[in-house]
């Protein structure tokens, strides 16, 4: 077998082994179980005291959420005004500018929602102090968010009836202190070991064989790398991401970043099915997830590999896959992998341009995104598949002949109400979002603001409608990598954009946790031969269909005249 | 009643519902179901681009755009037609039951005692009406005075008659049935138009139907999947724009219609209303359709053991002889002690011993000695000296024992194993000598225990309620089959058990006909009175069994399943039918201009416009096809949930994915034939 295929396969068989013991620890801390980390219980209780803050006062799903939004919404106040005014606060060696307020707004909201959509760039639009004390520190508390959220979901179902969704404050600062923040160490020194930065001073120079003065950016990246990763936030250091030398030097950091983005995603996963003692469960939702990451994951190798048949026509021999926009450090397979796995989970880093890759890998990467829940983000993906579950519940549910169930709690209008509408969301947003754009650029190309709209695109037809839609899923995806090509640092694209991130950030939040609330306070029914078990094969095949179904129907006509479209054209 | 006709659609039912079909039309109507109303306006639309295309020719053609119109303008008719033909055949089945009590007369007894002619429409709940034999009762009420044998056949077909009596749990009579001997005062109990059946007939009607629970949360689902589409379609309109590609109004709307779930949209009331009618196909009125549809989640089933487990009374299994003594002997006594007894266990004897020989005769001038309390025995002293009496064990052994005869041992073994088993031994004596013993056992219905297993395997637990002794009780629950007993019970047992299992969260289902067991009907999740049960009970029920069949239960909890799994797997179908109406509609849409797409036209339909009504036509004719499978409802099979579910998911949701490719390309090659 050739070396490219058995890097991914290492990396996906390290990823497993990492992500599965992982998920049983993660059970066991949020349970308040012992682990061999509870000796930083003195750190947390001295974070408590100064916060005033009861850790073990329980909370119904109302208070939970209501904590939740008033802190995030302290973050987005607190985050806009540095952004502002970085230019004239401590720790800019290079002197670079403050950001204007639609780009702040952009920004702001982009980390807050653990998007990451970077409408600027690294190296200029950013000091040392906002990488450090915004990004970075949004990376931790917005994954964080994320985690806690989705343990208040495990919690309804652990008991049998309860209103108790756990502590916010206690299961927020737990996942960092017991969680991120131990693998951001050992993450971010293998990268610094590997050549990734980690130093305070400004740019380097150096003289190029031509005789250029070039100056390199550099400044204490390892750190925020790590976290970008483990987190699955996907907003790098460096404006070209993970492709860049410095961010990713090697295969061995390209491997340490793809496996440290996937293991806690997966590992929640798991931690679901341990945490609420039904591990099969866990192992069900793993099983379809995987299935799905597989079935989007191998056309896009395939496509890859297989090369651009325009080129093709040309005459010219294509044997190491289609190479555009590639790092030939990393490879047209492992490029593939990581573009599959950082649009299913909603990182968004990527280690190679996506707006090089093939019309059909664009499409599975848009598909990737629009689903949002094969593994999924931090804490959130299994929150997106929730949703799915429940609509899965409702209609097998009827076709078993019982009100439909779910652990023994009764799916309800209300449940089903908040269920359809959060699936009704994502489309509604992606859709209008292009839908608009490309009205905009068709019916005024040529209005008067600091960027035409005529401008926007690099690659008008099939392409540029794929460009648009690309932003807006993955905006509303909150993955935040992009098709470049895309004029998007300017006052439409980051107001737009940003109503996108912070809606189809939100509500997907709220939406489970209100529904896991609602369905815990029901009466515990017990299980009977008549019941509808979810930790069946059936019933993950089920949901599994309910995804397909439910995504294809909402974007085919959106995907048949981007990627498609472009894709058949490519090949007439 | 009985003799119903199960045809499915008669013509005079056609022919109202063709006429309903139309009348609901009207917007004010339709707006309680979104998706067919979307379809409406969308219907309004078409009707406005016909006119316009007429003289225009940027939307297309004038024929084109009319077909169009007219197939839109079907698609909701026959949704409105489905509904209204369930409608029309529950109305059909309430209007046999209501016959029964058009215009009778009624003879009101006044206060003063004078009785008052009366037609039975004017009277009024609280009114006192008298009837005697060969009158048909007016309406219904409660016996408060006097017995009857009453014929109920009108509602039950049923042609033996019952006996109704003031004071028990059998006080309640029914307008329309007749009675057949002696003479009864009837207080009247509803006032008219209110009596359980007038509700019934309401709620089939439409008038006071409300949605259940699971088609509330059923139509959320399917009216945020409409949304849905609503934005695929709207924003369709710049996409194409940027592409320039030209849409037409017709493309749009026909592209929406096929993508919201108008198969389960349209068939939706259908299937509630044909789940009351089945209900009342099974002469079981329900007070609301929520009844039935609980009555699909039921865990526990409450079951009277008499009537219901067993068939009415003990009866003679056998004759055990005491050792020094000829069987035959012990038979020929026990006949001739039994031939006077009336009572059915009496009649149970003789009926045995007539398989075994020619029964005797009792001579001439024998003396049948009665059962009392005190004797606990019965029997009979014949002229030629002979004295037989059979009774309890300890009575009789007392009268041996009397007499100076021994009781013998293996006599006594005997009567205990039958104590055990769960019978009755009645020992027999002959001139205070021991003979044997007769076995009395409860005789369980056949094929109950395989309905238990039918229970079991849907998930309903059943227990069974009897006044026996725990031991008794134990042994028939085990031979029954039932998953648990309450022996000795007490109406409030019944009470206390219900609860219990409500509160670890389980419906439970109960059927009962006394006024004690009014509370117990209130408290289950389903209670099922039966209609020869006092008022009491049958207001605190939420069904009535016309039957007075206490197995109904089991055929209840089917119907109540069967409704939400067609809603289910209809829904299903519905939704997984868009997968080929998209390739259908979207190469059409897309095609000619930009010709690469042609590669998803997978289907090879012969132009846009055809592609188009096909999808279109075929998305009309699913909905009538489907009605009589709304109508009837999808078979349920206890084969467990997840079994069920694999099966219900291949037939409804593959089947659905493939069968529209099949019935576009079939149209399609008819409609480009025509063109």
């Amino acid at each position: 077998m050739n070396t490219e295929l058995l890097g991914i396969i290492a990396s996906f068989a390290i990823t497993l082994l990492i992500a599965i013991p992982l998920g049983r620890y993660l059970a066991k801390m949020y349970a308040g179980e012992k682990t061999w980390l509870d000796f930083l219980k003195p750190i947390e209780t001295g974070l408590f005291k100064l916060g005033g803050i009861k850790p073990n006062e329980p909370m119904n799903w109302k208070q939970f959420l209501k904590a939740m939004i008033t802190i995030n919404i302290l973050w987005l106040v607190y985050g806009f005004f540095v952004l502002i005014y970085q230019d004239k606060l401590p720790l800019n060696p290079d002197g670079n500018a403050g950001q204007t307020a639609d780009t702040a707004f952009n920004t702001i909201i982009s980390f807050v929602v653990n998007c990451n959509l970077q409408h600027y760039s690294g190296e200029t639009g950013a000091t040392y102090l906002t990488q450090h004390f915004i990004f970075m520190f949004l990376h931790f508390v917005s994954a964080a968010t994320g985690m806690a959220c989705a343990v208040a979901v495990f919690k309804a179902f652990r008991d049998k009836t309860t209103t108790d969704m756990g502590n916010f404050w206690n299961l927020f600062v737990k996942s960092i202190t017991r969680l991120l923040l131990p693998l951001s160490i050992v993450v971010s020194l293998i990268l610094t070991f590997n050549g990734t930065p980690s130093s305070y001073a400004g740019k380097d120079k150096f003289i190029s064989l031509q005789g250029d003065t070039v100056n390199v950016s550099r400044g204490p990246a390892a750190q925020m790398i790590a976290i970008k990763h483990l987190g699955t936030n996907g907003g790098g250091w460096f404006g070209a991401n993970s492709a860049h030398p410095l961010e990713n030097p090697n295969y061995l950091t390209n491997m340490t970043e793809i496996i440290a983005q996937c293991i806690i995603p997966i590992a929640m996963v798991i931690a679901f099915g341990y945490f609420i003692r039904r591990k099969k469960l866990g192992w069900v939702i793993f099983g379809v997830m995987t299935v799905g990451v597989f079935m989007l994951m191998i056309p896009t190798i395939s496509s890859e590999l297989g090369g651009n048949p325009l080129i093709a026509k040309m005459g010219v021999s294509q044997l190491t896959g289609a190479m555009e926009g590639k790092e030939v450090r990393f490879g047209p397979t492992a490029t593939a992998y990581w573009s599959t796995l950082t649009t299913v989970i909603s990182t968004g880093s990527v280690n190679g341009m996506h707006d090089s890759t093939m019309a059909l890998t664009g499409l599975w990467q848009l598909l990737a995104m629009m689903i949002n829940s094969f593994y999924g983000g931090c804490g959130v993906g299994v929150l997106n598949y929730f949703i799915y579950l429940i609509i899965a519940v409702f209609i097998s549910g009827l076709m078993v002949g019982r009100t439909p169930e779910f652990l023994g709690h009764k799916v309800e209008a209300r449940e089903v109400k908040i269920a359809a509408l959060i699936t009704l969301l994502s489309p509604f947003l992606i859709m209008s979002g292009a839908a608009l754009s490309s009205y905009i650029f068709m019916a005024h190309p040529n209005i008067d603001w600091a960027v035409k709209p005529s401008t926007w695109l690099n690659n008008p037809g099939y392409h540029g409608f794929s460009e648009m839609l690309y932003e807006y899923t993955s905006s509303n995806a909150n993955n935040g990598s992009g098709f470049e090509g895309l004029g998007d640092g300017n006052i439409f694209w980051n107001v737009t954009t940003g109503i996108v991130m912070i809606l189809g950030r939100f509500l997907p939040i709220i939406g489970p946790v209100a529904i896991a609330g609602l369905l815990a306070q029901k009466k515990y029914i017990p299980e009977s031969a008549g019941t509808l078990k979810t930790d069946t094969l059936t019933f993950g095949v089920m949901t599994f269909a309910v995804i397909i179904v439910l995504n294809a129907l909402s974007y085919f006509p959106a995907l048949a005249l981007g990627p498609l479209a472009e894709h058949f054209s490519m090949l007439k | 009643m009985k003799n119903q006709s199960n045809k499915l659609f008669e013509s005079a039912q056609v022919q109202t519902a063709l006429k309903e079909s139309f009348i609901k039309l009207d917007p004010r109507k339709m707006i309680r179901n979104p998706v067919m109303f979307t379809v409406e306006i969308g219907t309004l639309v078409m009707l406005v681009v016909s006119i316009y295309s007429f003289s225009h020719r940027d939307q297309g053609s004038f024929a084109y755009n009319v077909a169009i119109f007219a197939i839109l303008l079907l698609t909701v008719l026959f949704a409105n037609f489905a509904e209204a033909i369930a409608e029309a055949r529950g109305k059909a089945q309430a209007d046999s039951l209501r016959k029964t009590r058009e215009e009778t007369p009624a003879k009101v007894l006044l206060q003063d005692g004078t009785v008052v002619m009366k037609s039975s429409s004017e009277l009024r709940k609280g009114d006192v009406f008298t009837c005697e034999t060969g009158d048909t009762i007016p309406t219904d009420g409660e016996i408060i005075k006097g017995i009857a044998t009453i014929d109920e056949s009108a509602i039950t077909g049923e042609s033996a008659p019952v006996i109704r009596e003031a004071g028990g749990d059998k006080s309640s009579v029914t307008g329309g049935t007749k009675v057949l001997s002696d003479e009864i005062n009837v207080l009247v109990t509803t006032q008219p138009g209110e009596s359980f059946l007038d509700k019934m007939i309401a709620l089939v009607e439409g008038a006071s139907r409300q949605k259940t629970p699971n088609e509330i949360a059923l139509t959320i689902l399917l009216a945020s999947f409409t949304l849905i589409f609503v934005i695929v379609c709207v924003t369709l309109q710049p996409f194409a724009n940027y592409a320039n590609t030209p849409i037409t109004i017709a493309a749009l709307i026909s592209l929406f219609v096929c993508l919201i779930p108008t198969t389960i949209g349209g068939l939706l009331s259908a299937i509630g209303i044909a789940g009351m009618d089945r209900a009342l196909r099974a002469n079981v009125i329900t007070k609301s359709g929520k009844a039935v549809e609980t009555a699909g989640d039921i865990d526990v089933l409450l079951l009277d053991k008499t009537g219901t487990i067993t068939i009415g009374n003990r009866k003679a299994t056998h004759f055990w002889p005491a050792l020094d003594i000829l069987p035959d002997d012990l038979i020929t006594a026990c006949v001739l002690s039994s031939l006077a007894d009336e009572t059915p266990e009496g009649k149970s004897i003789v009926e045995l011993a007539a398989s075994h020989f020619a029964l005797p005769v009792a001579p001439a001038g024998s003396e049948s000695v009665k059962f009392t309390a005190e004797t606990r025995s019965s029997g009979i002293n014949t002229p030629d000296g002979l004295r037989v009496r059979k009774g309890a064990f300890d009575s009789i052994r007392n009268i041996a024992l009397k007499a100076g005869n021994p009781f013998p041992e293996e006599v006594e073994d005997r009567v205990k194993v039958i104590a055990s088993n769960g019978g009755t031994p009645l020992v027999v004596s002959q001139n205070e000598k021991i003979l044997g013993v007769i076995e009395l056992q409860d005789i369980i219905k056949t094929g109950i225990s395989e309905r238990f297993e039918r229970l079991r395997k849907m998930g309903v637990k059943t227990v069974m309620v009897t006044g026996d002794n725990p031991l008794t009780a134990k042994f028939i629950a085990e031979k029954a089959g039932v998953d648990d007993y309450i022996a000795e019970a007490k109406p409030e047992d019944k009470m206390n058990y219900i609860k219990a299992e409500q509160n670890i969260g389980k419906l439970v289902a109960m059927m009962g006909d006394g006024t004690n067991d009014a509370p117990a009907l209130a408290q289950a999740d389903v209670g099922v009175a039966m209609n020869s049960g006092t008022q009491a009970a049958k207001e605190a029920g939420n069904m009535v069994d016309l039957d007075n069949d206490p197995t109904k239960l089991i055929e209840i909890v089917e119907i109540g399943k069967q409704l939400l799994i067609t809603r289910g797997t209809l829904t299903t179908f519905s939704i997984a039918n868009d997968v080929a109406k998209y390739f259908a509609i979207v190469p059409a849409l897309f095609m000619a201009s930009i010709p690469a797409l042609q590669s998803i036209n997978i289907m090879h339909l012969h132009s846009p416009e055809s592609a188009i009504l096909s999808a279109v036509i075929f998305n009309a004719i699913i909905i009538p096809m489907l009605i009589p499978l709304a109508l009837r409802g999808v078979e349920y099979k206890p084969i467990g949930a997840s079994a069920l579910l694999r099966r219900n998911l291949l037939i409804y949701g593959v089947g659905g994915v493939i069968a529209p490719f099949i019935g576009i390309k079939l149209i399609d090659l008819a409609v480009a034939f025509m063109l």
